[in-house]
């Protein structure tokens, strides 16, 4: 019986559910740690005063800069500190550092630390910060808020949209977002009286990438860093680069040699953090008469924020929509140039999906409008620009291997009933009020990259393979520690399944140790939709090789062939027999009686495994269904459909939850999330009041269909799809919007499209009509 | 300016948790949440916002779901309060909610989990025929970051449609 392929209940939750979890503020009995933020965008620095640590203790103690590098020419290298030198640069940038007993105390502390500065003028948005004359953020060492240009273009780019039959060129933008988990960051740190090594339990999603850049900062040796994930409350790619303040964390415990703890508030999450997506894409799309997508221009700009993320830098971004954004589309001619540009605004990280929400927001508004102007159905328009050659090679050398583009396409369309749909979006026009609109989108998620693709990118610090350590005990139970570092994706229950059907035992005797630098060997942790394919690979090649010793015991045992052993419902078997042995009687002869191993064979059961594949690609196909009420700007979603394939599915169950988690991220991106600076810089979306997370009320159920293509571009034929549901809702969402509207002769390609957007859309396209729109609410407020 | 430290004005304040007895002394400022965590040890009620909005820190006071941030320890003092800690049964058995939420999917990093529950519990409780628009409705005063709701709402409809709770 394989276990693979079944919806097993996972191992994580009976603690969970009974509140037994350990979080990192539920470990306690630490001195709290807090930090005074800047209240200005830009400015300098005259004095601190009050009972705090500043840089300049830093400084003294020897503590380094973080110097995040991508080794290209263009790059501007900075040096940043653990707390601003000299210069504020954002709204919450941390400045000094307190300790209290108690987190109130560390409060009151906070209030009674005087920052002096001197505020200057800020470069807030992605136009000012561009603008000439543009504040700088670094002046010291840029001359421009241009921190990184990638610029590339296939050779007959300009011959081809030369000869386009049409031309549609699009404007599309993102506002800024936050990947809210739900557990806000934090951190908790011991160092040991003698001896001297630090334990640092933090809410991340690296440890052992965490371990080794705190380390270099610190300048101590690894082995005397133990970090430790403990259950960790949501991170979706915030906890994912190193937080200066886990940093300061471990240096206040050596410091002061007592426990310290720093659980950050919602309200510095949502300021300081870090925030994604700020990003204007400008296209410019040649299409042949029969609405083929002959070539592409592109420019995009991210506003990166005030600092580059750490080691991922801050070029993830912008380099992701240059290297990924021709998509799914057979396109051959490719142009981009894409920059990263640097604001006095929160810094950015990677967030689900990084650019690729943005790059599909683009591509299939794009292809929506296209098909509008060339009078073909959005389906059609698809149909004919879809990849379904493969292996093909994009524009930008990414190689898809086998997918199904048209099939989840097609298949989604048959779900869904489009004809249908359109009788009553008919009868609806009719009728007025609220209007129905449907939307699509096709998209590829590169998913399961080692370290080929990261080299690419010439990071620093280049991530990549996975290493597992599997093992069984002289009880029969099998322990597998890892080097990914899942935070609620069911990584460990799916790994059990992977490990129990090769060693024919039963997921329940398998215990998998993660995130604990201590405990498990060298890996870089669960984000890109990764640990499925590398973790899982892994974990396959070291159960094969543990299945091989087994199956060499057991034939010497047996007294058979090697070959001949079978394992299976915790037994091994010769074949075609009943002849066989108890596997947890094996493993017991393996460490308690080795005289009768087999001669040359190590005592004991373990083995090792890495995995370190160049990557594949999942596909999928989203519908959404919307009704706009055009009086109001009001959204509300009704319907939503995906079709995935992600290679095969370890348990349909974690893969249909991470689908619908990661729509339902899509959908508030697409709807509702914004953080909003004002000009001068200050954040006005610094609770959930402001800043809005869906509810259950804003979420539709979620239909899902599978297709499961085989590939070999991974060694279980599993493909990851953390990041999808993300990638494709919000195009979905944006495109259905514009459909609901598009009688009305609206055009909107800005998200979150919040009443306010569809409201302006909808009277600037009244303004475009010759009889302009008859309605109360052209005297309404401006848009913000 | 006398410096008035916290000792000075902390008072004493019994919370009754789970059948439990907790005395400990607390400044009025301490929230209930600060209290159940620190002083009582309950670390299964979370906080995730600490201003009223996630509902993490959901937990029943005299049966009624309250946020345990916006409350302030001092005012529980004669209440009966019950936390995500109190669920199961004292032989491990879990309640039919946590039971369904395992069943349906219905947590993922399990944050939000034991305020879902309680919030569940406490409707389930004092509604147990609640409709659907209804359930989703009180479902909606909570925030999940992980599932998109959509397993956690078969979990508790499949308690009611039982009559479990």
């Amino acid at each position: 019986m394989s276990w693979v392929g079944r919806s097993i209940r996972r191992v994580e939750d009976p603690t969970l559910l009974c509140g037994a979890g350990m979080f990192v503020g539920d470990i306690g009995g630490a001195a709290a740690v807090r930090f005074v933020r800047s209240p200005v965008a830009s400015g300098l620095i005259r004095a601190v005063r009050g009972p705090a640590y500043t840089i300049a203790d830093l400084d003294a103690d020897g503590v380094g800069n973080i110097e995040a590098v991508l080794h290209r020419p263009d790059y501007v290298r900075l040096a940043q500190p653990l707390l601003a030198r000299e210069r504020v640069r954002y709204v919450g940038e941390p400045v000094a550092v307190v300790v209290g007993a108690t987190a109130a105390e560390a409060e009151d502390l906070a209030e009674q630390v005087e920052l002096d500065i001197e505020t200057l003028p800020a470069a807030v948005g992605l136009e000012a910060a561009l603008a000439p004359g543009a504040p700088l953020v670094h002046p010291d060492e840029a001359e421009s808020n241009v921190m990184l240009a990638g610029e590339m273009a296939t050779p007959e780019l300009a011959e081809a949209l030369e000869r386009a039959h049409t031309i549609v060129e699009l404007e599309i933008t993102s506002g800024r977002q936050a990947a809210l988990p739900l557990e806000a960051r934090g951190s908790h740190a011991v160092t040991e009286r003698f001896g001297g090594r630090t334990t640092l339990h933090a809410s991340i999603q690296a440890p052992h990438m965490i371990r080794t850049v705190i380390c270099d900062l610190l300048g101590m040796p690894e082995a005397d860093l133990r970090v430790v994930a403990p259950d960790v409350g949501g991170a979706f790619g915030q906890k994912l680069p190193l937080a200066r303040e886990d940093a300061i964390v471990v240096w206040l415990s050596r410091r002061l040699g007592r426990p310290v703890a720093w659980i950050e508030d919602r309200s510095e999450n949502l300021m300081a953090s870090w925030h994604s997506r700020e990003q204007r894409y400008r296209l410019r799309a040649g299409f042949n008469a029969e609405a083929h997508l002959e070539a592409l221009q592109a420019d995009v700009a991210a506003n990166v924020g005030a600092w580059p993320c750490y080691p991922i830098t801050w070029g993830v971004e912008p380099l992701m929509a240059l290297a990924e954004l021709p998509g799914p589309y057979t396109l051959e001619h490719y142009g981009v140039r894409s920059r990263g540009v640097a604001s006095h605004t929160c810094p950015m990280s990677p967030y689900r999906g990084v650019s690729r929400p943005v790059i599909t927001l683009a591509l299939e508004r794009l292809m929506d409008i296209a098909a509008a102007r060339l009078g073909v159905d959005p389906v059609e328009i698809r149909r004919r620009n879809l990849q379904s050659d493969f292996p093909h090679i994009s524009p930008t050398g990414l190689r898809h291997d086998e997918g199904t583009y048209r099939e989840a396409m097609e298949l989604a369309v048959s779900h869904v009933d489009l004809r249908a749909f359109r009788a009553r979006q008919h009868a609806a026009r009719a009728a007025g009020g609220p209007q129905p609109g449907i939307g699509i989108c096709t998209f590829s998620e590169r998913t399961g990259y080692g370290t080929p693709a990261f080299a690419a990118r010439a990071m620093g610090v280049t991530p990549g393979f996975e290493n597992v350590e599997l093992s069984m005990d002289p009880s029969g139970y099998v322990t597998l520690r890892i080097g990914a570092s899942p935070h609620g994706q069911g990584l460990e229950t799916a790994l059990s399944q992977i490990t129990a059907d090769e060693l024919g035992t039963d997921p329940s005797r398998v215990r998998v140790v993660a995130s604990d630098t201590d405990r498990t060997p060298y890996g870089w942790g669960s984000f890109a939709s990764r640990a499925m394919v590398l973790a899982g690979g892994a974990t396959y090649l070291a159960a094969q090789k543990l299945a091989t010793q087994l199956g060499s015991l057991a034939a010497e045992v047996l007294e058979a062939a090697a070959d001949d052993i079978v394992l299976a419902d915790g037994r091994a078997t010769v074949v075609g027999t009943s002849v066989g042995i108890e596997i947890a009687e094996l493993a017991r002869i393996a460490h308690h009686h080795t005289q009768r191993l087999p001669a040359g064979a190590m005592p004991g059961l373990a083995a090792q495994a890495g995995y370190d594949p160049a990557g594949t690609f999942s596909n999928a196909c989203h519908v959404a269904e919307v009704e706009v009420d055009p009086d109001t700007g009001g959204v509300s979603m009704r319907r939503f459909v995906v079709v995935e394939d992600a290679g095969r599915l370890i348990n349909p169950m974690i893969a249909d939850g991470q689908i619908r988690g990661g729509v339902a991220q899509g959908i508030a991106n697409a709807l509702l999330e914004e953080v909003v600076y004002d000009d001068d810089g200050n954040i006005l979306t610094t609770s959930l009041m402001d800043y809005l997370p869906p509810t259950v009320a804003e979420i539709p159920d979620i239909e899902i269909l599978h297709l499961e293509t085989a590939s070999d571009a991974t060694i279980t034929g599993a493909k990851g799809l953390g990041e999808g549901g993300t990638i494709g809702a919000p195009a979905a969402v944006l495109n259905a919007v514009n459909d609901a509207l598009a009688h009305l002769g609206v055009e909107l390609n800005e998200m979150p499209a919040t009443p306010e957007r569809v409201r302006a859309a909808v009277r600037a396209a009244a303004g475009r009509s010759p009889a302009g729109e008859n309605d109360r609410s052209t005297q309404e407020a401006p848009v913000r | 300016m006398t410096e008035i430290s916290a000792a000075d004005v902390a008072v004493p304040v019994v919370l009754r948790v789970n059948g439990d007895e907790y005395r400990i002394t607390a400044e009025p400022r301490r929230t209930l949440a600060d209290a159940l965590r620190d002083d009582c040890g309950l670390t299964g009620t979370h906080l995730g916002c600490e201003h009223g909005v996630c509902g993490a820190c959901t937990v029943l006071l005299d049966g009624e779901p309250v946020r345990s941030c916006l409350l302030f320890a001092v005012q529980a003092q004669d209440a009966g309060i019950r936390t995500v800690e109190g669920l199961a049964a004292a032989d491990g058995t879990l309640h039919p909610l946590q039971e369904a939420f395992w069943r349906h999917h219905g947590l993922q990093c399990g944050f939000c989990t034991p305020g879902f529950l309680m919030l569940s519990a406490g409707m389930l409780e004092s509604c147990p025929d609640i409709g659907d628009d209804e359930l989703r409705e009180a479902l909606s005063s909570n925030l999940c970051r992980c599932t998109g709701y959509q397993t956690i709402v078969e979990a508790v409809q499949s308690v009611r449609d039982a009559g479990e709770a």
